[in-house]
């Protein structure tokens, strides 16, 4: 089954790396080379993904709809479901990556005493989305080792994100949602048959993955500390382009960065590219205006046509001879 | 490539917002936060040690200030601690702040380094502040 490949796959990423830095002088190939090499792998591979995908010609307008076209006047128009224009589009295209509106359609499909019925699911949008917040909040607060002198408004987001003040370190929430709804989309689509069937080992993969990343980062934050002052000073280095031989960091760092790094190489080639996909969707970037714009599939051929006016202009004296009627005396 | 000015504007703001870290430190220093142990209080001490060992302490000082919360605040337990020499209270106030007596070049110098701002000195004062 894909999930136990999945899991193996990180554990050993896991293992490779708490194993790989005891020997002497890996801590610069884990810590240097391999992030380098993923960040570049990562500018690249999706650079090169989304101009594939730009080659791809659009012939015909294909946004999915649902809601009422724009019509006549005393017709109520659904101007996020059906757009008509750019701008609609676009405000369809910002609800859609901030809020998943699509995903809030979700419907749960069950057989019930033999008749399907459909009910109300929101608990996948629900855990989707805040698994998504939850990561991009977490990556905005990681700025603040790769920033000096961190930026103001970095320590106020740390500061809500922790406004419950449990423990020290306190407690940051995002950390903790990310692995609960990360938690939640593993354990649908265990639980669920249907999504099981249809899941394979690119679909757990990388949801162990992230899950393994946030794991790693919260033991390092609450259990097994290492020392920030040092981390970041290695970051630092990383990103000026002066790395330094990262000295006197704990194993788990490096797992944290291996396993990153492997997401990192992972993503270009995986279901991850949705994060550019859904801008190049033609089913969601698109306007619905085929009725009143002409689109011209972008490969047709360029056919040479022959109008009736041209062939009654080469054959008129001829067709008069015949006496077949003409159009233009 | 087809909406091609599109695609590659989304790319270049996709670039620009990723490679942030790295231009934005281009030709930096990445200095390192470098708390400094010069007070006189420290100077004055028999044998210059902190509460745990210094490797220790740079990892899980807050865990100690989290026991010693604890056990004055919750369960009473008030006794002197013996440090380097001298007798202490369990205290951050007339504790850590007794030897380390120059908060803004020890504590806040790597706290501003790492991103955080301890909400500790909402109540409590450092030894330079004074009281209300
Ligand atoms: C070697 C650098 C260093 C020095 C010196 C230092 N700290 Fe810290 N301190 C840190 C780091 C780094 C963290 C955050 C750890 C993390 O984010 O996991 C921290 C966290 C804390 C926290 C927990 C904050 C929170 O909101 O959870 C407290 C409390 C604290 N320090 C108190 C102090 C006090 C008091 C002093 C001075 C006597 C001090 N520290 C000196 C590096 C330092
Ligand atoms: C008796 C004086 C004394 C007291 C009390 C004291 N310290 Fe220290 N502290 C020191 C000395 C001396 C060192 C340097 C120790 C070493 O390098 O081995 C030190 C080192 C440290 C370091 C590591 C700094 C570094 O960059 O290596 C931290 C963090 C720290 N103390 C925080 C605290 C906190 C928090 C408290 C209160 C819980 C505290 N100290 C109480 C004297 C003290
Ligand atoms: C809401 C105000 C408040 C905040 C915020 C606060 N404290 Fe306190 N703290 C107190 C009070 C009140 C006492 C009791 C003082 C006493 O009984 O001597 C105390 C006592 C303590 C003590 C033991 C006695 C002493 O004199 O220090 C420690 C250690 C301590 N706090 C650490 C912390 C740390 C670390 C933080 C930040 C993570 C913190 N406190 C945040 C109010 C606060
Ligand atoms: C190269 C990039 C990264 C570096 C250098 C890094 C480093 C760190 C460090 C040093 C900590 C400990 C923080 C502390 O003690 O305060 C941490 C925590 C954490 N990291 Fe990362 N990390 C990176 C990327 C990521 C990514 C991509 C994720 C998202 C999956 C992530 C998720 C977490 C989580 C959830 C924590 C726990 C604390 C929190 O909620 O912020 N990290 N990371």
């Amino acid at each position: 089954m894909g999930i136990f490949f999945s899991f193996s796959v990180v554990v050993a990423l896991t293992v490779i790396a708490f194993a790989g830095v005891w020997i002497p002088g890996m801590q610069y190939f884990f810590g240097v080379v391999i992030p380098y090499l993923a960040v570049l792998v990562f500018l690249v591979g999706v650079v090169l993904k989304v101009a594939k995908w730009g080659r791809s010609p659009v012939p015909f307008r294909i946004p999915t709809t649902c809601g009422q076209q724009q019509s006549l006047p005393w017709i109520k128009h659904s101007k996020y479901d059906n757009p008509q224009t750019t701008g609609q589009v676009i405000i369809r295209m910002v609800l859609e990556v901030f809020l998943f509106r699509s995903l809030f359609r979700n419907l749960r499909t069950e057989m019930n005493d033999g008749r399907v019925t459909y009910g109300s699911d929101k608990i996948l949008w629900l855990a989707g989305l805040l698994f998504h917040i939850s990561f991009f909040i977490v990556l905005i607060r990681h700025l603040r080792f790769f920033i000096e002198p961190v930026p103001s408004f970095i320590n106020m987001i740390d500061a809500l994100d922790g406004f419950v003040q449990v423990g020290v370190p306190h407690l940051l929430l995002t950390g903790v949602l990310l692995v609960a709804a990360g938690g939640y989309l593993l354990f649908r689509r265990i639980n669920n048959s249907q999504v099981r069937h249809i899941s394979l080992p690119a679909d757990y993969f990388p949801l162990l993955l992230i899950i393994g990343i946030a794991l790693s980062g919260i033991i390092m934050r609450y259990f097994v500390k290492v020392d920030i002052v040092s981390v970041k000073a290695f970051t630092l280095g990383l990103v000026s382009l002066r790395p330094r031989t990262p000295a006197g960091i704990g194993a788990i760092f490096y797992i944290h960065l291996f396993l990153i790094s492997a997401l990192l190489v992972y993503f270009p080639f995986s279901k991850l590219m949705h994060m550019g996909g859904v801008f190049l969707s033609p089913t969601r970037n698109l306007a619905n205006n085929n009725r009143e714009v002409r689109h011209v599939n972008p490969w047709n051929y360029d056919v040479k046509v022959h109008s009736y006016a041209a062939y009654e202009d080469e054959f008129r004296e001829k067709m008069k001879e015949a006496g077949i009627p003409v159009e233009k005396e | 490539m087809y909406n091609g000015g599109k695609i590659i504007f989304g790319l270049i703001i996709f670039l620009a917002i990723v490679t942030f870290p790295f231009y934005s430190n281009l030709g930096g220093s990445a200095k390192k936060a470098m708390p400094s142990l010069d007070t006189p209080e420290i100077y004055a001490l028999a044998t210059k040690e902190c509460v745990r060992s210094g490797e220790y302490m740079k990892k899980e000082h807050m865990k100690v200030l989290d026991e010693w919360r604890d056990e004055v605040v919750r369960e009473g337990k008030r006794e002197k601690i013996s440090v380097g020499g001298t007798e202490l209270e369990k205290s951050l106030q007339n504790g850590c702040m007794h030897c380390h007596s120059n908060k803004e070049q020890f504590c806040t110098e790597c706290h501003k380094y790492a991103g955080i701002d301890p909400y500790c000195w909402d109540c409590h004062f450092d030894r330079g502040e004074g009281r209300l």
